[in-house]
C-alpha cells in the first residue's frame, strides 16, 4: 500500500507499459528488440501480479511467488532466445526478421 | 456311390496348369509337354472308369438314369437360394467328360510334335490345361452359377489360346473379338440366371429341370409373371440361350469364331471344334426339361430356327472360303446349328425324345471327326506353311496317313454310310421330319452342301493341281499321326455305339432303329454332293470359277460372309460409337469431368491466392491476434454496456 498513489493510476501505468510491449513486438525488425518487447509484456503482467496481490490481498502471497516464477521462466527464455539467436548472427551475420525467413523452407 | 472323386477329373489339369504357369521359365520343354500329356491322362482315364461304371454299374435305378449330385453349400443367400459348388453325375454330363478328356488328351499328344520348337511351348501347354479344367468344370457343374463361373473360365482360356501369338495383330485382335462376342452374349446369360434365381428360387439343375410324372408339367412352381405376352421364366430361357449362343457361334453372334482360328490349330481343333463351342449345345441340353415345359417350348422352337439357320448360313459360306481352317470353322458353326437344331425339334418321353438323344449323339461325333478334321489341317499346314487352298495340291502323295485319316473325317461328316456322322446325322434328320418338316429340308439342303464343301476341301488339298513345293512336304512325326489314327479309328466305328439306350431326354433310353427311306435321301444328297466336289475339284478345270462367275454377286457375297462383320462394324462404329458413345463422351469431358477438374483448379487459384496469409512471421500473426482481440473486447464492451 503506497500512500496516495491508488491501484488505478498503477493499473494504467502497467496497460500503457503492456501496449508498449504488444506494439514493439509487433513491429520491430530486429529480434533483439523484440525480444524487449516480450520483457517489456512480461514486466507489466509482473506488476500487476504484484499489485493486485498488495492492493486487493494484502494478507496473501500468491501474487509475489507467481511474479518470482515468471522472472525465472522468463530469465531462462532470454538466455535461451539470446542463444539462439546469436547462433542466428553466426550463420547469417544478421539479426534481422526479414533475413530469418530463409528458415522457413 | 461314392463320386467324390470325380472332383479330380478337373483337379488334376487345374494343378498342371499352376505347376507349368508358376514354373514357366524353369520346366524344359520335352518335361513339361510329358507332365501336361500325364496329366490328361489322368484324367481321362478317371473319366472312362466314371463312365463305366455309370452307365453298366450303378447308374441305372429302375430303369432310368439317375443323377448323382455330390455338393457343398458355397454361398448361401436365403433359406431356399443358395450357391453350391459340386459335381453332377448323369448320361450327358458322363458323356461330355468322355468327349472332353478324350479329344483333349489327343490334342495334347498332337501338340507335342505341332508346337515343337515354339517359344511358348510351356505356357501353350499350360494354358491347355487350364482350359480343360475349366471345360470339365463346366461339364459337372450342379447349378447355373456354378456352370456360369466355369463358362467365363473357359472364354477366358479361349482368349488367352486365340491369342498365343501375342505378337501378331491380327491374333490379339481376334482373341479380343472372341472374348467381347461371347462376353455381350454372355450378359444375356447372367441376366436368365438372375431371373431364374429371383423368380424360382433356385439355381439347382435337379430342382429346375424335376418332371412330375403324373401331370406331365414341371415340378417346379414359380410365381408366373409375363413380360410382352411371354412368362418371365420363358424370356430367361432365350437370355440363356443368347448365352449359349455365343459360345456355340450360332447366327447372329457367331461372328468371332472364323476369327479364332488365328490360334494354333491344336487350339481350334479342341477349343474352337471340339469342346467349348457346343458348351452351348450342352446348356440347352441341361435345361432341356424347362426349355421344353415352359410356355410349350417357346424358348425351344427359339432354339430350333435359330439353329437351322445357321447351319445353312455357315454351309453357304463354307463353300466359298480359301483358308482352310475357316471352312472348317463355318463347319463347325454349321454342325453346331444341327444339334441345335435337333435340340429344338425334340420331345420329351421315349422316342419322341429323339432329337436330344440325336444332338448329344452327333455331339460325340462331331468333336471325333471335327477334331480329326483340324488336326489333320493342322498337319497339312504344318507341311506346306501355309492357310491358304492356293498353296495346297497334289499331297496324298507325300502325306499317306494325313491324306487318309482326313478322307475318313471328311466321310463321317458328310454321312457316309456306316461312319459315325451317318448314324448321328440321320438321326437328327429323322427327328426333325417328324416334328418340322421346314427345318428338315433345311437340314437335307445342309446335308448336302456339308458333303460338297468338305470334299472341295479333301480334293484341293490332297488331289487337284500338283503345286511344286519350295521344300518338298513330308508327313508329320508319328506324335502327330498318332493322335489322327485314334480319331480316325473313332470316326469310322463310333456310329455303332448304342446311343439312345443311354442317352435320352428322359433317361429312361429307348431303342432307335434307322430310318431307312430317309437315310437313303441324306445319303443321296451327300452323294451328290460329293460327286460335284469330284467334278469341280479332283482335277484341275476351271469349272468352279465359270460357276462362281456365273453366280457373280452372289458368290462374292458369300465370299465375303454375307457381310455380317461389316454390318456389325457400321453399327458400332458408325451409329453406336459416333451417335451414342461420342455425344455421352463429350458430354463426360465438358460437364462431369469439367465440373471436378474446375472445382480442382479453383482450389488451386483461391489457395495461390490466400496462401501469402500464412506467412510463418510470428509478428503478422500476433498483429491479426491482438486485432482480434481488440475487435472482440470492444464487442463485448458494446454488448455489456447495453
Amino acid at each position: 500500500m503506497i500512500a496516495g498513489i491508488s491501484i488505478y493510476e498503477i493499473l494504467t501505468v502497467t496497460s500503457i507499459l503492456f501496449f508498449i510491449g504488444v506494439y514493439g513486438f509487433i513491429t520491430r525488425k530486429n529480434l533483439i528488440s523484440i525480444l524487449m518487447s516480450v520483457e517489456l509484456i512480461l514486466n507489466a503482467s509482473i506488476i500487476n501480479f504484484v499489485v493486485i496481490n498488495k492492493y486487493l490481498y494484502p494478507d496473501m502471497l500468491q501474487g509475489v511467488f507467481f511474479s518470482i516464477f515468471i522472472i525465472a521462466v522468463a530469465a531462462a527464455e532470454t538466455a535461451l532466445a539470446i542463444s539462439i539467436i546469436i547462433n542466428l548472427y553466426r550463420q547469417i551475420a544478421s539479426v534481422e526478421v526479414k533475413d530469418t525467413e530463409i528458415m522457413k523452407y | 456311390m461314392d463320386i467324390t472323386y470325380t472332383i479330380l477329373i478337373p483337379l488334376i489339369p487345374l494343378a498342371v496348369f499352376l505347376l507349368l504357369g508358376i514354373f514357366n521359365q524353369k520346366i524344359k520343354p520335352a518335361v513339361s509337354g510329358i507332365i501336361g500329356v500325364a496329366g490328361l491322362s489322368t484324367s481321362a482315364l478317371l473319366s472312362y472308369y466314371t463312365a463305366y461304371q455309370y452307365f453298366f454299374v450303378y447308374g441305372k435305378v429302375g430303369g432310368v438314369y439317375q443323377a448323382i449330385v455330390q455338393k457343398t453349400t458355397w454361398m448361401n443367400f436365403s433359406d431356399t437360394l443358395k450357391i453350391d459348388m459340386g459335381v453332377l453325375i448323369d448320361p450327358i454330363s458322363v458323356m461330355m467328360l468322355i468327349v472332353v478328356s478324350t479329344v483333349s488328351l489327343m490334342v495334347h499328344i498332337y501338340s507335342r510334335g505341332y508346337m515343337k520348337g515354339d517359344d511358348g511351348y510351356t505356357r501353350f501347354f499350360a494354358f491347355l490345361s487350364l482350359f480343360s479344367f475349366s471345360m470339365f468344370g463346366l461339364v459337372l457343374a450342379t447349378n447355373l452359377f456354378q456352370i456360369y463361373i466355369f463358362w467365363e473360365l473357359v472364354g477366358v482360356s479361349s482368349f488367352l489360346l486365340i491369342g498365343y501369338y501375342y505378337t501378331k495383330p491380327s491374333a490379339v485382335s481376334a482373341a479380343k473379338k472372341a472374348f467381347i462376342v461371347t462376353r455381350f452374349a454372355d450378359l444375356g446369360f447372367l441376366i436368365g440366371i438372375l431371373i431364374i434365381g429371383y423368380y424360382t428360387g433356385t439355381f439347382d439343375f435337379e430342382t429346375l429341370n424335376s418332371v412330375n410324372h403324373e401331370t406331365g408339367e414341371l415340378a417346379l412352381n414359380w410365381a408366373s409373371t409375363s413380360f410382352m405376352g411371354l412368362s418371365v421364366i420363358a424370356w430367361a430361357l432365350i437370355l440363356m440361350f443368347m448365352g449359349g449362343a455365343g459360345k456355340s457361334a450360332m447366327f447372329p453372334l457367331h461372328i468371332w469364331l472364323p476369327d479364332a482360328m488365328e490360334g494354333p490349330t491344336p487350339v481350334s481343333a479342341l477349343i474352337h471344334a471340339a469342346t467349348m463351342v457346343v458348351a452351348g449345345v450342352y446348356l440347352v441340353a441341361r435345361l432341356f426339361p424347362m426349355f421344353y415345359f415352359v410356355e410349350d417350348g417357346y424358348a425351344l422352337n427359339v432354339v430350333a430356327y435359330v439353329g437351322a439357320f445357321s447351319s445353312l448360313l455357315a454351309a453357304i459360306i463354307a463353300i466359298t472360303q480359301t483358308d482352310i481352317k475357316r471352312v472348317l470353322a463355318f463347319s463347325t458353326m454349321s454342325q453346331i446349328g444341327y444339334m441345335m437344331l435337333a435340340l429344338g425339334v425334340s420331345k420329351y418321353e421315349g422316342h419322341e425324345g429323339l432329337g436330344y438323344m440325336a444332338s448329344m449323339f452327333h455331339l460325340f461325333t462331331h468333336a471325333m471327326f471335327k477334331a480329326l478334321l483340324f488336326l489333320g489341317a493342322g498337319s497339312v499346314i504344318h507341311a506346306v506353311h501355309s492357310n491358304y487352298l492356293k498353296d495346297m495340291g497334289g499331297l496324298r502323295k507325300y502325306m499317306p496317313i494325313t491324306n487318309i485319316t482326313f478322307l475318313i473325317a471328311a466321310l463321317a461328316i458328310a454321312g457316309f454310310p456306316l461312319t459315325s456322322g451317318f448314324f448321328s446325322k440321320d438321326e437328327i434328320l429323322v427327328a426333325a421330319f417328324e416334328h418340322n418338316k421346314l427345318i428338315y429340308f433345311s437340314g437335307v439342303l445342309v446335308a448336302g452342301l456339308t458333303a460338297f464343301y468338305m470334299f472341295r476341301l479333301y480334293f484341293g488339298i490332297f488331289w487337284g493341281k500338283d503345286t511344286q513345293y519350295k521344300h518338298a512336304p513330308h508327313e508329320s512325326p508319328i506324335s502327330m499321326t498318332f493322335p489322327l489314327m485314334v480319331l480316325a479309328f473313332i470316326s469310322l466305328v463310333g456310329g455303332f455305339i448304342p446311343f439312345s439306350n443311354y442317352i435320352s431326354a428322359d433317361r429312361a433310353g429307348f431303342e432307335a432303329h434307322l430310318n431307312y427311306p430317309l437315310a437313303a435321301v441324306a445319303v443321296s444328297v451327300g452323294l451328290i454332293g460329293i460327286a460335284l466336289a469330284w467334278v469341280f475339284y479332283k482335277k484341275e478345270n476351271d469349272l468352279a470359277s465359270k460357276f462362281s462367275n456365273a453366280f457373280g454377286v452372289f458368290y462374292k457375297w458369300t465370299y465375303n460372309k454375307f457381310y455380317i462383320d461389316e454390318v456389325y462394324l457400321f453399327v458400332t462404329k458408325k451409329i453406336i460409337f459416333n451417335l451414342i458413345a461420342a455425344p455421352i463422351a463429350w458430354f463426360d469431358k465438358k460437364y462431369v469431368d469439367g465440373t471436378m477438374e474446375g472445382i480442382g483448379n479453383k482450389t488451386v487459384v483461391i489457395s495461390n491466392k490466400i496462401k501469402g496469409m500464412q506467412s510463418g512471421k510470428v509478428q503478422d500473426y500476433a498483429f491479426g491476434f491482438v486485432a482480434g482481440v481488440v475487435v472482440l473486447a470492444m464487442v463485448f464492451i458494446y454488448l455489456w454496456t447495453n
